[in-house]
């Protein structure tokens, strides 16, 4: 077992809107702003180790997913460093704003956690994405949680949580886009105050103990039969897999029905776990259902040291 | 026993048309529709001349509700007579047009019968929309619906407030029937939706069909939800909302409001009770397009509406 040590306290930033249309982050982000406000105001001692940010400011006022391009996918080497024109789309732009403002990403500069709070139209419950082997431990026993972990080199990740140090997504649904429930608001906004505990605690020494915890390892998506002439979606996600997310699929499952009513079924060879089932925005980028693998992974000890 | 003398009489009701896409985010009537449109055996039925139609094409391309102004909303005199063509909002001009083609809105041309297909983030199930009260062949057709599918429920709203109705791309027909089917996100498709949309439609052209071969509807009496008010988000003076619908009333369509029950639960905790004199009926609880219209949702009152007799003249 081996300790991680860091040089100072951890800093953490808490992003919304990074959608315009994820209702929860936009609102819970405003919250914070206002009451950070108030402890301003009256000059109480707040260490500024937590910054709130609300990413994506034009989508939010028009409560859309983006205005020119999806913002979460802005985030690789390549977008934030390459050549950018006059007419280069909004969200490139913002996203270099972005890397400023929190990286630049890969730097020592960087802030060293990125929480990025996302809602989604399918019926996933909270769950924490998570890029690199970045795990803190559970620290909310009685609220069931799932962590999500998409392979992907810090080369090629995208997201604005990769531009931290550590980062993670906070996915909660289901919330149709546009509308803010308050359970899930709830839900959320207890979340994020479990996680900035958490580093309050880690930055003040508390030390960690090593465990083990279940992670879905993404390891394909399937996407909708279509017309071939159209593109057009020929089926619905089958009503006996609709809100069965983490509710593992075995081969022969039914997985769509079409218009005409036949049931089409999985032809994989193994059972899977399937999550983002009919999530809204993943239409267009030919997503139906993301499949994973449950892996059950080790987590070192954790501790903070000032050096003397 | 039927008694001619007090049968209202009513055209044959021979044009229809299925409009999907009105707002091009609500999947079910725009998967709906492009599936009639390449393939219109499943809603052909004698003596009727069934046409589907995508409403706004530009929108449902988008996937968005509009794409200048709520189609929806866009049929007003005002609108429907205004000069300028291209200058005009995109929905301004689809609105003239599809009075061309199914109305003149208001004459003996226009067409006897148009549903228009929605979806709402609300939890209202199946709903039928009525304009007015005293739209007897609607009232019949409603009724046989509710009946066709029972012991499944599709209720009925009536909104025919002099303040808040609203002129509707269906409103061009004579006879204008909403479908609302929820809750669905926008921009997702639900099998369980998608079916119930189907089904209500099917019964309804069954109904058009067998009024069409000369049937005789005796008089009936349907239940009625009449739109009373619509309440808003409490709001900060920038506009934006500072609560959220309370989680007792949320998912509560159509179940009793009483006067001191919890409404809205705001950002920081605190409960916002209902402050009305009576017990009302809530719906369109919390659906995503009404935020920009100022409305959390709105209150109705149940009533039992008596249609007469119908026949074919």
């Amino acid at each position: 077992t081996s300790s991680r040590i860091c040089e100072r306290g951890a800093d953490v930033a808490v992003c919304g809107g990074t959608h315009g249309n994820e209702l929860s982050g936009v609102y819970l982000v405003r919250e914070l702003l206002k009451a950070k406000d108030i402890v301003m105001e009256e000059e109480r001692e707040e260490p500024a180790s937590v910054l709130m940010v609300l990413a994506n400011p034009r989508a939010m006022q028009q409560c859309r997913r983006y205005v020119d391009t999806d913002l979460n996918r802005c985030f690789t080497h390549a977008t934030l460093n390459g050549p950018i024109s006059d007419s280069a789309p909004y969200e490139m732009t913002r996203s270099r704003e972005l890397n400023a403002m929190l990286g630049p990403k890969g730097s020592p500069g960087a802030v060293d956690l990125v929480c990025d709070l996302h809602n989604t139209t399918a019926n996933m419950g909270l769950c924490l994405i998570l890029s690199l082997a970045c795990l803190f431990q559970r620290q909310m026993p009685d609220v069931p949680m799932r962590f999500i972990h998409f392979d992907v080199s810090s080369k090629e990740s995208y997201s604005l949580d990769s531009v931290g140090k550590h980062g993670f997504a906070m996915e909660i649904g289901p919330q149709p886009h546009g509308v803010v429930r308050s359970n899930i608001y709830t839900a959320m906004k207890d979340g994020v105050q479990h996680m900035l505990d958490w580093v309050r605690l880690f930055n003040s020494g508390t030390i960690f103990e090593a465990g083990f915890v279940d992670v879905f390892t993404i390891v394909k998506n399937i996407d909708y039969p279509r017309d071939s002439e159209t593109h057009n979606i020929t089926a619905t996600i089958h009503p006996q897999l609709q809100d069965r997310d983490f509710l593992l699929l075995h081969p022969d499952d039914a997985l769509f029905q079409t218009f005409s009513g036949e049931t089409l079924r999985y032809k994989g060879n193994e059972p899977l776990y399937p999550f983002f089932v009919n999530e809204c925005a993943y239409y267009e980028k030919g997503i139906a259902l993301s499949l994973a693998r449950k892996n059950t992974v080790a987590y070192h000890n954790m501790a903070f040291k000032v050096h003397s | 026993m039927s008694s001619y003398s007090s049968s209202a009489r009513f055209d044959e009701a021979r044009r229809v048309a299925i409009f999907g896409g009105t707002h091009g985010n609500e999947m079910s009537g725009v998967t709906l529709v492009n599936l009639w449109v390449k393939n219109g055996s499943e809603i052909q039925r004698k003596m009727v001349d069934t046409k589907p139609f995508i409403t706004n094409p530009r929108a449902v391309e988008k996937c968005t509700r509009y794409v200048d102004t709520d189609l929806n909303r866009a049929f007003t005199p005002e609108n429907l007579s205004a000069l300028g063509e291209g200058d005009l909002p995109y929905e301004v001009q689809r609105a003239q047009e599809i009075n061309r083609i199914f109305g003149p809105k208001g004459s003996p041309e226009a067409y006897d019968v148009i549903f228009d297909l929605h979806n709402t983030t609300s939890n209202m199930g199946c709903t039928l929309i009525l304009e007015s009260s005293k739209d007897y062949f609607n009232l019949q057709m409603m009724n046989y619906i509710k009946k066709a599918i029972d012991p499944a429920s599709c209720l009925v709203l009536l909104n025919e407030h002099p303040l808040l109705k609203y002129s509707t791309s269906r409103s061009v027909a004579k006879h204008p029937v909403g479908l609302e089917v929820g809750p669905q996100p926008q921009g997702v498709l639900r099998s369980n939706i998608f079916e119930a949309m189907r089904v209500i439609l099917k019964h309804a052209l069954d109904f058009i069909e067998l009024f069409n071969e000369g049937v005789e509807f005796p008089t009936c009496t349907v239940e009625v939800f009449r739109v009373l008010e619509r309440i808003d988000y409490p709001r900060d003076a920038n506009g934006n909302i500072i609560a959220m619908v309370h989680p007792n009333l949320q998912d509560g369509d159509w179940e009793p409001l009483n006067p001191g029950d919890p409404m809205f639960l705001t950002f920081d905790g605190k409960t916002l009770h209902y402050q009305g004199s009576g017990t009302i009926y809530p719906t369109f609880i919390n659906e995503a397009a009404y935020y920009e219209k100022q409305q959390a949702f709105v209150t109705t009152r149940r009533e039992t509406l008596v249609a007469s007799a119908i026949r074919k003249a």
